[in-house]
């Protein structure tokens, strides 16, 4: 990369992008500031910075929005699911990228045609399946379906990953007398390490930020998740910004945790795990 | 038994390597927990959806009545479902055309050689994890009628131009868009960045040497070699566009009168509102429809791509 001079065209360029990253992150700049602005100030002088750190906003929404309960809620649901979709989906993987038959490619295809089928296909039906179990506003029901649901996009992950895997690791251990079980849980399955972080990522944003769900399947239940109690408590106090601003804060403050942890494996799951 | 005669003759190495033997091959027990709930949370009610939307049942009755395509005409002649049709397309497909154009800007200047790239790539990309529910509300605020656009073209001697952006179903559809749009750019910036990546930097050079303007040199070397990238980027921007509800929901509800409603918020009300899971469900077969469609016909250009490359 010797070759590359960094002159001024490049100093310009840089400027340029450092500019509309600017103008691109305005909207982010006003939900900061304006959750920190009593309502009078938002109303005077919404665009400029605070003139105090005005955090009772931020108390009040926690405790209206009942954002503690919520929180607890959205960690549970997601832990649950991203880990079930773990298991299930890398074991499914390994029987479909392993065994070359007819029927194997089959099943791997149908599951494929659950990445294509959109969420609103099977909603209602599942709903009345939820509903005719009992399984309305429990996180049973979300997890059941966030499994179902996200297990094709899984699927198409481990086993893309386990194709490219060399069968000698799993061999040598079956060689050793271990069974087909033992060979994967202590074999493959860490071998598998590197795309069960980016399963894990991306199921997680997913199911985290998901809100048509937990819309249907828990609204109205004291096991709400974060985008359900949001949508709730911005319903109770419409335009009051400060205070909504900082219930919205407070809810992404989780991801963006962990966005920037670990910004650098997210954006490669999408740059390339995306591609279906 | 097959295999202990082996192991006793010594030959395992010899067939293990081999998948198509008895013994190596992995127990199909291992898929029974995927597939048992991939049947129960998407085949087994798609088929069930398939089947109600030739139906009257309003999800609550114990008798569902074969209707035969009923719903179906009553869809062609509704106006609020045809509304919504016409407003999915729109929006997905102007998401796809300025969302892609300017994730690929993003991406050229990002793909040159400056110091903060890194750094400002993360920042553009932060929006596309978050809630698209909080973005919305975020942007139902700047758009409202005290709200930051207004105040902002006030403040810039625009005042003139000022709207009520999310009342007005001229303008309404279009503050949708341009939310999504912001959410999302940073999507297909990655995307295109990693296409770019692969593009080696001497084709580039020789290009720049033969005296080819940039536009030139972007449209001959570097737009083929990124073609897999700008499929994969149309695929999830129009799917995305396509399926749309959370955005809608909290910012307009699908108003005013029609102006936002998409296939995917009618589906939500004309089951969960007004209790007729017959119709919505026809109207989630429609939607089902259009969205593999786009997906096949892509999936096939991206395959034709890959085989050329």
């Amino acid at each position: 990369m010797s070759h590359l001079r960094y002159g001024s065209t490049n100093m310009i360029l840089e400027a340029v992008m450092v500019a509309v990253t600017v103008v691109f992150m305005f909207p982010l700049y006003l939900l900061v500031v304006l959750s920190l602005k009593p309502q009078s100030e938002v109303a005077s002088s919404p665009l400029s910075l605070p003139q105090g750190l005005y955090l009772s906003n931020y108390t009040q929404a926690w405790a209206s929005a009942d954002l503690g309960a919520a929180l607890v809620s959205s960690t549970i649901t997601t832990a649950t699911s991203a880990v079930f979709l773990v298991i299930f989906g890398s074991l499914a993987a390994y029987v479909l990228a392993r065994r070359g038959t007819r029927l194997s490619y089959g099943m791997y295809i149908l599951f494929l045609l659950g990445i294509i089928l959109p969420v609103q296909t099977a909603i209602i039906p599942l709903y009345t399946l939820m509903k005719n179990a009992n399984l309305l506003g429990t996180y049973t029901s979300v997890v059941i379906f966030y499994t179902g649901a996200l297990l094709p996009f899984t699927i198409f992950l481990y086993t893309g990953f386990l194709r490219a895997l060399p069968r000698s690791y799993e061999e040598a251990a079956l060689v050793d007398g271990a069974s087909h079980w033992q060979a994967f849980r202590r074999v493959v399955f860490p071998l598998l390490r590197p795309v069960t972080g980016t399963v894990l990522i991306l199921n997680a944003i997913t199911i985290w930020n998901d809100f048509f769900t937990p819309l249907l399947f828990l609204s109205g239940t004291e096991r709400e998740t974060l985008p359900v109690a949001i949508f709730s408590f911005v319903g109770e106090y419409v335009s009051q910004w400060g205070l909504v601003f900082a219930g919205l804060v407070i809810s992404i403050i989780p991801i963006l945790i962990v966005y920037f942890m670990l910004q650098r494996y997210i954006i490669r799951g999408f740059a390339s795990g995306l591609k279906g | 038994m097959e295999n202990s005669s082996y192991r006793e003759t010594g030959r395992k190495r010899l067939w293990l390597p081999w998948s198509g033997r008895r013994g190596a091959r992995v127990p199909w027990r291992l898929v029974i927990p995927a597939l048992f709930m991939y049947g129960l949370v998407v085949i087994y009610p798609a088929i069930s959806a398939a089947w109600w939307s030739f139906t009257d049942w309003d999800g609550l009755s114990p008798q569902k009545h074969f209707v035969g395509l009923e719903n179906f005409r009553t869809f062609i002649h509704d106006g609020q479902a045809l509304a919504s049709l016409k407003n999915t397309f729109l929006l997905a497909i102007t998401v796809t055309i300025v969302q892609n154009a300017i994730g690929l800007l993003l991406a050229l200047g990002l793909d040159a050689n400056i110091k903060s790239r890194n750094f400002l790539r993360t920042i553009l990309f932060a929006p596309a994890v978050l809630p698209p529910l909080i973005v919305a509300f975020l942007w139902q605020y700047i758009y409202s009628s005290e709200g930051a656009l207004n105040r902002f073209m006030a403040a810039v001697g625009l005042g003139g131009l000022q709207q009520n952006w999310l009342g007005d179903p001229q303008i309404a559809l279009w503050v949708v868009t341009a939310t999504v749009i912001w959410q999302f750019a940073g999507v297909s910036m990655v995307i295109f960045l990693a296409g770019l990546q692969g593009v080696p930097q001497e084709l580039k050079d020789a290009a720049a040497l033969d005296g080819a303007g940039a536009f030139q040199k972007f449209w001959n070397v570097t737009r083929p070699l990124i073609a897999p990238a700008t499929t994969v980027n149309l695929i999830l921007s129009i799917i995305g566009g396509l399926k749309l509800f959370d955005q809608v929901f909290a910012m307009t509800g699908g108003g005013p009168g029609y102006a936002t409603e998409t296939l995917s918020t009618v589906i939500y009300k004309t089951a969960f509102v007004s209790g007729d899971y017959g119709y919505s469900t026809a109207i989630a077969l429609v939607l089902t429809v259009i969205v593999a469609a786009i997906s096949l016909v892509q999936l096939k250009i991206l395959r034709s791509q890959e085989v050329e490359g």
